[in-house]
């Protein structure tokens, strides 16, 4: 069969399936953009907690084993 | 999720395959026939993540499921994605077919839409809110009172005289040939499979995010 769009009927199919093709579309882009800025704040986090000043009470005194 | 996902994008190709390369055309519709193979598995799709919406809402009210309060959000999201779509793909098909984009006298049409503008509703109550357990009470309860109304509106063509809606499945099975009918389910099947995908998808998120929320938290 071919899939050309030559009458009204193929029209209103075409715009049937498109619909449902951009709206998952755009759903997948708006996930897309969300886990993106997951991404971001998730290293500005792993930055945050790097540059942290360690407390006294985290100081581990060496000691010798055995 | 890989393997659903995997699933999914399979039976979607085998589906538009079956659609547009197996299937014949109706006898009276001719080649809109077509948007039955999306038209009828989106809508049972959006029927199936209301329900399972309102299942996850009773899990919550019922047994403290932790996760199930967000599990039902978001699966009601993903139940009025599909509604949308439902909507859309109707008036598609009923301007081809009827000559008309909507009929307010056909009863499944506005029950559909009675039922999509109440779980549309839902998101209004869910951040008219602040977040904590009472909004997650408040709505569980109203996800589980709408999932009344998806066996009415499901029902609805079935008891209404108007009969303009076709009605293909009833108690002698469904009215179509046997080629339809299995391009139908691996349709259904598809729809399904990338219901769930999405909703794996939207739930993993969410969840990062809130764990990123108390990681902030934390470091503050």
């Amino acid at each position: 069969m071919i899939l050309a769009i030559t009458n009204a009927e193929a029209k209103y199919v075409a715009a049937a399936y498109g619909a449902v093709f951009l709206v998952v579309l755009l759903y997948v882009v708006i996930i897309a953009l969300k886990l993106e800025r997951l991404e971001r704040e998730l290293g500005e986090l792993t930055e945050r907690a790097a540059a942290r000043p360690v407390s006294e009470s985290e100081h581990r005194q060496e000691v010798p084993v055995g | 999720m890989a393997a659903v996902a995997a699933l999914a994008a399979a039976l979607v190709a085998a589906a538009l395959v079956l659609i547009f390369f197996y299937v014949p055309s109706d006898a009276d519709q001719g080649f809109s026939q077509r948007i039955f193979y999306i038209h009828v598995p989106v809508a049972l799709t959006a029927y199936a993540c209301f329900g399972w919406g309102a299942w996850k809402a009773l899990r919550h009210l019922w047994k403290r499921e932790p996760g199930a309060d967000l599990e039902s959000y978001v699966a009601i999201h993903q139940g009025v994605i599909f509604g949308s779509l439902t909507l859309i793909t109707g008036s598609l098909w009923a301007k081809i077919s009827w000559g008309h984009w909507w009929l307010w006298s056909e009863s499944q049409l506005v029950l559909f839409l009675v039922l999509f503008l109440f779980y549309g509703a839902y998101f209004m109550l869910r951040y008219s809110v602040d977040p904590g357990p009472a909004r997650a009470n408040m709505c569980a309860v109203y996800a589980v009172f709408g999932v009344i109304l998806i066996p009415i509106s499901f029902l609805a063509i079935r008891l209404a005289n108007q009969l303009i809606h076709p009605v293909v499945f009833n108690l002698d099975g469904p009215q179509m040939s046997d080629s339809m009918f299995f391009t139908f389910c691996v349709s259904l099947a598809a729809m399904l499979a990338l219901a769930a995908t999405l909703y794996h998808v939207e739930l993993t998120g969410k969840r990062l995010d809130a764990r990123l929320r108390e990681l902030r938290e934390l470091l503050a």
